[in-house]
């Protein structure tokens, strides 16, 4: 159990460090305008390393993946609220469930 | 129900309440997509982590102080495997190694010099999905209540939901689970895609970096690595390749 109590801690630390360490170093620091731009693009990156090809093992099955992967794209497209690409997605993954298995 | 499609408006707008409970209800407004997404998965953590025999109250710890959704059911696995401690510390670290670029990203999206405290209070709920939110937002500045808001919903629903999965779940059905399984990514999709559609400069960097991760993840000549490394390097790469061709683009609005 002691064991177990300090493995828990220690992957906290070492999760929580990455987290931390650059919030609280960088935030009083004006990064030069190359950097900037470089970290201004880390979101998109790391959504687009996020989604693919992680998005096709989501669903257990790649194509009900690929039918909830389709519908989110559908509705993102029309710029619909998150809540409703979220949902979506879900609907179309059981629906393919339901219809083809 | 309120709109989230902040993506659409031009980046620097200020858009988000500027401070206080306000902006901290936007932040929870905006993490609710999150939460929906948070709890089947820690629902579905905590069954399997009670079915490995995991003792109740360590998983429930591992949700409270680790608070990583993929390191966490790895961990539960290496646990019922019998690896040693300090493997499966090193495993988590690396797989949550990427919240280094996401820390980062955010700093530079904070008011300037906040109080050390705050920082280090904000940067523990940075996951994937807060930091794809926030970073997201059209506000160039996001105020720090907003942030402490899309954090806390999101730490609530994964703690709540292994709490439910722990002592109140019996079983999700597969079926289900399987939807649910999708929620995150369809979110993810949902941030991303009106951006693209807005601004050729992501929607470049975008599909760079999933050609690069999918490049390094089924390339027969690429070692195998860990997810946690491919994210990193996908990203690193499509970012960078990304300020080299869009120097100005991005610039001349910040």
């Amino acid at each position: 159990m002691l064991e177990l109590c300090l493995t828990i801690l220690g992957m906290g630390i070492v999760t929580y460090v990455p987290r931390m360490l650059p919030l609280v170093i960088l935030n009083e620091i004006k990064l030069p305008p190359r950097w900037h731009n470089f970290f201004r693009f880390i979101p998109y990156a790391a959504l687009g390393a996020l989604i693919f090809p992680g998005i096709l093992t989501a669903t257990g099955s790649i194509p009900s993946a690929l039918a909830g992967f389709t519908a989110a794209l559908l509705l993102a497209f029309r710029r619909v609220n998150v809540v409703m690409v979220v949902f979506g997605g879900i609907a179309a993954v059981l629906m393919w469930q339901l219809l083809v298995g | 129900m309120a709109t989230f499609a902040v993506t659409n408006k031009p980046r620097g707008t200020q858009s988000l309440p500027p401070c206080g409970l306000a902006a901290f209800a936007a932040g929870m407004k905006a993490g609710l997509p999150i939460a929906i997404g948070y709890l089947p998965i820690a629902i579905t953590f905590g069954l399997l982590a009670k079915s490995a025999g995991l003792p109740n109250v360590i998983s429930a710890l591992m949700s409270f102080a680790v608070y990583a959704g993929a390191s966490q059911f790895i961990a539960v696995q290496l646990f019922s495997l019998g690896t040693l401690p300090w493997e499966i510390i090193l495993t988590t670290f690396i797989i949550n190694l990427r919240h280094l670029l996401m820390s980062a990203a955010i700093s530079q999206r904070l008011p300037a010099r906040l109080g050390k405290g705050l920082l280090a209070g904000l940067a523990f709920g940075i996951t994937d999905e807060t930091f794809s939110v926030a970073a997201l937002q059209a506000d160039e500045t996001l105020p720090p209540a907003f942030l402490a808001g899309l954090n806390l919903i999101a730490f609530a629903a994964w703690n709540i939901g292994t709490w439910g999965g722990l002592f109140f779940a019996t079983a999700v059905p597969p079926a289900l689970q399987a939807g649910m399984g999708i929620a995150l990514y369809a979110m993810f999709i949902g941030l991303l895609v009106p951006s693209c559609l807005s601004e050729r400069p992501v929607l470049v960097v975008s599909l760079l970096a999933i050609a690069f991760h999918t490049g390094l993840r089924y390339l027969p000549w690429i070692p195998s690595l860990s997810t946690g490394w491919t994210i990193i390097i996908a990203t690193m790469f499509a970012a960078a390749l990304g300020a080299f061709l869009f120097p100005q683009e991005v610039q001349e609005d910040a």
